[in-house]
């Protein structure tokens, strides 16, 4: 469910069509070439998402789209 | 001094979209004016303008570029591709670090910047988009051109209000004339039929408020005129220089031969009580032209439908034309497109270079009722033939700025 939902924010505001592309392992920035502004306007929407926030010491850590699903799983557990 | 010619011409209008189907409603004298449709207008005295019907951005812009864009933006970077792709312009092939960027655009994002507050006071601050000050900027529309063309000669906006587009086209021809450059991409883009700049407007007192009858709301130089009609949309000219054209076999629709800038020095909405501004950037650009005032043939007024434009534009005219004042032909192409603000001296300018190659004047739509005051010869209501040598567009903005720009047939 919360992949699902990321992969949904994340296609949604890159304009990527091909929805099924985006794994786990997806980098946003070398696979997907978002860019710094790319990148916090997708956190925002995961924040708004999932009624959390995240610091951006946190978001920097962030590799690939696990990262970001398994920060959010911990957060809202 | 090198000679500057047109080669490409990108038209995003309230009448048309591409040049063809603008110069073809231009001839038959088609209003682009109905209904606002954007947003609701309920609480607005005024509740008509000119906007762009079936527009995609993506038929010319990427999806995810376009989404960074502000819609003054991506009409910008539309138009300056239909007229890269009308000048058979070779991205592949040119010298780009002399080939630039200048485009006009009065206000800018204002449908960002309208936005993005909404969410700064329903939401705080940490909701406002990162793209929020990127999209607003007015110096984005030429950015954005630079970026996805590969120019990288001088890129930058001119904000000079409704003479933005004007000013575009002349600081582009002067650096072509100097020998600076060798190409430019160069006009102005607006995209203002927003929530608050419509309230803007209405406060000032300088829309019409004809909501009954929208396509008869623009009618500029006739006596019963009650303000300008606000419209939006992007006109792009590739300006060349001439042995550059000649040597990749270009098409040239005609030559920019002076410019005319001047200031009213007066008043922050008024013109200049005796129109001198507005006479002296006419008087500039046939001096740099070497023509005497006999010669001109055609003027593409400023032309806005209100009061104190048509009176004090009319006045400027006769005042430098004197007796051939009433022997030109004189049409404001915003009794059909209505006001394109900072947009539109790119869009006439494209409108006066097509009179000049096809030998017609697009008329002045909606002139029925004689202005004592504004007695030239408006070529009222249908087009008319007429060999044209010499045409001016006029641009008059708020802030007394003034821009007239003279056009030339081209012969070698």
């Amino acid at each position: 469910m919360i992949f699902e939902k990321v992969r949904n924010i994340i296609t949604d505001q890159l304009e990527i069509d091909d929805v099924e592309s985006i794994t786990m392992d997806t980098s946003l920035m070398n696979d997907l070439e978002a860019d710094s502004l790319d990148a916090v306007e997708i956190m925002m929407e995961l924040e708004d998402e999932f009624n959390i926030t995240i610091p951006d010491e946190d978001a920097e850590k962030f590799k690939n789209i696990g990262d970001i699903v398994r920060y959010i799983k911990n957060k809202i557990s | 001094m090198k000679r500057v010619v047109i080669t490409g011409l990108g038209a995003i209008t309230p009448i048309g979209i591409g040049k063809t189907n603008y110069w073809n409603s231009l001839l038959q004298g088609k209003s682009g004016i109905g209904y606002i449709n954007r947003f609701d207008t309920e609480n607005y005295e005024v509740k008509i303008g000119a906007e762009i019907k079936g527009f995609n951005p993506s038929d010319f812009i990427d999806k995810r570029e376009a989404k960074r864009m502000d819609r003054f933006t991506q009409y910008a970077v539309a138009a300056a591709k239909l007229a890269l792709e009308d000048g058979s312009v070779p991205l592949n092939n040119l010298d780009v670090e002399k080939a630039g960027v200048i485009i006009g655009s009065g206000i800018g994002g204002m449908e960002t910047l309208e936005e993005e507050h909404s969410k700064l006071i329903e939401k705080g601050p940490r909701r406002v988009s990162p793209f929020f000050i990127p999209m607003m900027i007015s110096n984005m529309a030429s950015g954005q051109i630079s970026m996805i063309f590969g120019f990288k000669g001088p890129t930058m906006a001119i904000s000079t209000a409704c003479a933005s587009g004007t000013h575009a086209i002349g600081e582009a021809f002067k650096m072509i004339k100097e020998g600076k450059m060798d190409m430019m991409i160069a006009g102005g883009s607006e995209a203002t039929i927003t929530p608050i700049s419509l309230a803007g407007f209405c406060s000032m007192k300088a829309l019409s408020t004809r909501n009954d009858d929208p396509i008869k709301a623009s009618r500029p130089f006739d006596r019963e005129r009650d303000g300008f009609v606000m419209g939006e949309g992007a006109g792009v000219l590739i300006l060349e220089e001439l042995t550059h054209a000649l040597n990749r076999g270009a098409n040239i629709y005609g030559e920019i031969v002076g410019y005319g800038a001047t200031s009213d020095a007066y008043h922050i909405t008024q013109p200049e009580p005796n129109g001198n501004g507005a006479k002296d950037a006419m008087k500039l650009a046939l001096e740099e032209g070497k023509i005497h005032y006999s010669k001109v043939d055609y003027i593409n007024a400023h032309g806005t439908s209100t009061y104190y434009n048509d009176k004090l534009e009319t006045l400027a005219i006769k005042n430098l034309f004197k007796d051939h004042a009433y022997n030109l032909n004189i049409s404001s192409t915003k009794s059909m497109t209505g006001h394109l603000l900072g947009a539109a001296g790119g869009i006439e300018a494209i409108a006066t270079i097509l009179a000049i190659k096809e030998g017609v004047i697009p008329p002045t739509i909606n002139y029925e009722n004689p202005d004592p005051e504004c007695d030239l010869n408006y070529t009222p209501n249908i087009a008319i033939n007429k060999d044209i040598t010499y045409a001016l567009s006029n641009s008059l903005g708020f802030g007394g700025h003034n821009g007239s720009i003279l056009f030339k047939k081209y012969l070698d």
